[in-house]
């Protein structure tokens, strides 16, 4: 059949399951938006293409199949990047559609003109550039192929006004895709499986760090069995919280810079580390040359180029984790390592009189109550996306998530911005869940626009703006490492409630604790976007912290009694 | 190849040989890879080989072997990339090939193309006051003429950068055995 190249575009994504695109129409895009009126696919008008990359990658994200976000050529595909490479860095499969100038004019610096193929190129799995319409079809399902197989990633085809506006024969290819030089399904050799054995059954001290790759590979209830059997403790990266339950008498809990600190000095005590989908990022590991300096290390990664990368290891097995874990469960040998369990709970003790949640009620609110108090009014259970910085932090260590894909924030670029619209594209991956967006004044006010795209969409988040007048996570290594000199740190903000007013949302403001719960109650029961300016202690810090590059054992704890250098 | 003392210690030079798709923006994702890695290239040819559709890359840089094992396995990860050798520790053949426009007038002449012999090197082209001299090898022996004929003034010169080969009859397309060697792990199936 007859079809344009802009039809067989919408084709190809109906042909891939897409139901909903996020994106921002203009000028070299112009010919796919005019088809689009004729196809069943629900398209969500972003307020600038930075959210729908966003949206895109919190789609992908919370429904685990790939994300489509849309902009026109120059100007909005580069406002693209900052979600394509937010998406890169976390492994998030979206395939971002970009109109381009009509080939005749590529290379004349043209009317928003941007190589956006070579801008892309490092933040990329791969990306295309397409000028004849026959090529539209092939190379976007190669896109969709290449973003969710493997180490799935973002993928960004490039078409030209003229190949979207000519027509050719059009025939739904419904075969596999075949690409020479691309192999997702890389698998171990069975002898290096044998040392994996080996290693595991002759540790004493093991420890799991599970990360992103638990949730992307599906490899929940692998890596349960896996621990059970093997009972070896848990530790969670960042990406890692979700895959396995918060509440297992095993997870001890998250990883790193701002991890608990008995998971930190687990690591260094340990004497085999098993790299479970992670990346050994230096937010996770602290100084390389004094890292885990006991431990061997197995390493499961999908990604051979990951392997020795940061951290030597003495066992890579490359492939898919659910399929290893699967492989290596049934010769991993049944042990108890109740020595070593109990000197982890002996760090635990240490740090408990540490926690802020002892503090009693002195009407100044933390963060980490709030958190903590949404935790318990959501039974763990909401959807949170997350911004970065401080807030970020606070979720991560005080909502406890039970169940996968809960959890959905920007860890390895740390894109400020991201909570919102990556929110709005989680809305339509689960329609009927709770979500609440947490999110810093300061990151809230770089993607607040998407606020009107709630509005318009007619769709319900629970925005909690976690408000302490500072960007907080700045401030914090001013006020640890540049003498408390506060440059550029300080916000003035604007009414949040007036801003959701002005979008026709609601809003509420607690500043006390005790208003918590009742704001979480009023917010769930509210219809529509709500926003939720929670005015917490503005000088607070996130403990322990791991300065960068320092030891991952040279933690700054929380001053013990508890001391809050907030405090009057 | 060991190092020969230009490079920090346990590092020495590589070189690889890999097959992309002939495409345009490959030879610009390959490049664009060596720099976001922070790996030097030292020399990058690429050219056509005997399969239509298929051009032949060949690297050297200098890397110890936990990095030179790293650039192979991100190579892979790009798309456009068939299939990558790293052949410096095969038995191969290495070449370099450089244009050298020497300063040679008559009383001179002589004695600069019989430095040329020595070095298997030809003249390509004579005028008056010069001389353009071809010669292919390995770098050390280019870099050997190019002693010899600095005191007569050296105009011009221009080198490609390696090309290498293994020895023997199977071409590395032929198994893929090695290419199962140079990745962490086999391609499954």
């Amino acid at each position: 059949m007859k079809r344009k190249g802009a039809q067989i575009i919408w084709e190809v994504l109906a042909q891939e399951g897409v139901e909903v695109v996020f994106g921002y129409p203009g000028g070299a895009i112009l010919p796919a938006y005019d088809a689009m009126l004729d196809y069943p696919v629900r398209h969500v008008l972003v307020r600038h293409e930075q959210g729908a990359a966003h949206m895109a990658d919190g789609f992908a994200r919370a429904s685990g199949r790939v994300g489509v976000a849309m902009a026109t050529s120059g100007p909005g595909a580069t406002n693209l990047v900052t979600g394509i490479a937010t998406a890169m860095m976390d492994s998030s499969p979206i395939v971002c559609i970009t109109g381009q100038v009509p080939s005749a004019a590529i290379g004349s610096d043209a009317f928003q003109e941007t190589d956006i193929t070579g801008v892309t190129l490092p933040v990329t799995k791969h990306n295309y550039l397409v000028t004849a319409v026959e090529d539209i079809a092939p190379t976007m399902r190669e896109a969709f192929h290449i973003a969710r197989t493997g180490r799935p990633g973002p993928v960004l085809v490039d078409i030209s006004k003229d190949a979207q506006l000519a027509s050719t024969d059009y025939q739904p290819d419904g075969g596999p895709v075949r690409l020479r030089g691309y192999r997702p399904d890389l698998r171990a050799l069975p002898e290096e499986y044998e040392r994996a054995i080996e290693l595991i059954s002759a540790a004493e001290r093991p420890l799991i760090l599970a990360g992103h790759g638990v949730m992307m590979s599906g490899a929940m209830r692998a890596l349960l069995d896996f621990v059970e059997r093997a009972q070896i403790p848990v530790a969670m990266t960042l990406l890692g919280i979700g895959g396995f339950p918060a509440s297992h008498p095993l997870n001890l809990g998250m990883m790193g810079m701002h991890g608990e600190a008995w998971v930190n000095y687990a690591i260094q005590e340990a004497d085999l580390l098993l790299a479970f989908g992670m990346r050994f990022d230096d937010r996770v590991t602290g100084n390389l040359k004094t890292y885990a300096l006991h431990a061997k290390k197995i390493h499961v990664e999908i990604d051979p180029s990951e392997i020795n990368k940061n951290v030597p290891v003495e066992v890579g097995l490359v492939g898919d984790l659910r399929e290893t874990l699967e492989t290596l469960l049934p010769h991993v040998p049944e042990k108890r390592h109740a020595a070593w369990l109990s000197f982890i709970d002996g760090l635990k003790g240490d740090a408990a009189v540490r926690d802020i949640q002892g503090l009693p009620d002195n009407g100044h609110l933390y963060a980490a109550h709030v958190i903590n108090d949404l935790w318990r009014k959501t039974k763990g259970e909401a959807l949170v996306v997350t911004d970065v910085g401080q807030h970020q932090m606070w979720e991560a260590q005080y909502y406890r998530h039970e169940r996968p894909f809960t959890l959905i924030t920007s860890g390895g670029l740390g894109t400020m911005g991201f909570a919102l619209p990556a929110a709005i594209g989680a809305r339509f991956a689960r329609p009927d869940d709770e979500i609440w967006v947490v999110v810093g004044d300061g990151g809230f006010q770089m993607t607040q626009a998407e606020l009107s795209t709630c509005a318009q969409e007619g769709i319900k988040v629970n925005v909690a703006i976690i408000n302490n007048g500072y960007l907080g996570m700045v401030r914090q290594w001013q006020e640890f490492f540049y003498e408390r000199r506060y440059a550029a740190t300080p916000l003035r903000n604007p009414d949040f409630l007036k801003l959701a007013d002005a979008h026709g949302l609601a809003g509420l403001r607690v500043e006390r604790r005790e208003q918590v719960e009742a704001a979480v109650d009023w917010a769930r029961r509210t219809p529509g976007t709500v926003v939720v300016d929670f005015r917490v202690e503005q000088e607070d810090i996130v403990y322990p912290m791991v300065p960068a590059g320092a030891d991952l054992h040279a933690m700054i704890r929380r001053p013990s009694p508890i001391v809050e250098s907030a405090l009057d | 190849m060991t190092s020969n003392g230009r490079f920090p210690p346990g590092e020495s030079l590589h070189t690889f040989v890999v097959y992309v798709e002939d495409k345009p923006g490959v030879l610009n994702r390959v490049a664009s890879l060596f720099r976001r890695r922070n790996f030097n290239i030292e020399s990058l040819t690429v050219g056509h080989t005997e399969q239509p559709g298929i051009s032949r890359m060949t690297i050297a840089m200098r890397a110890n072997d936990d990095v030179a094992k790293r650039v192979v396995a991100n190579l892979y990860k790009l798309v456009n990339v068939l299939r990558v050798e790293n052949v410096t520790a095969l038995p191969s053949v290495v070449r370099d090939l450089a244009l050298v426009k020497v300063q040679a007038d008559p009383a001179t002449r002589a004695e600069v193309i019989q430095v040329c012999d020595v070095f298997r090197a030809r003249a390509v082209d004579v005028t008056p006051q010069s001389l353009i001299v071809e010669i292919t090898g390995t770098e050390d022996k280019i870099d050997g003429l190019l002693e010899v004929l600095k005191p007569f003034g050296i105009l011009e010169m221009v080198r490609t950068g390696r090309v290498a080969m293994t020895r023997g009859t199977a071409a590395p397309g032929d198994s893929h055995d090695s290419a199962a060697a140079e990745l962490p792990n086999s391609p499954a199936g």
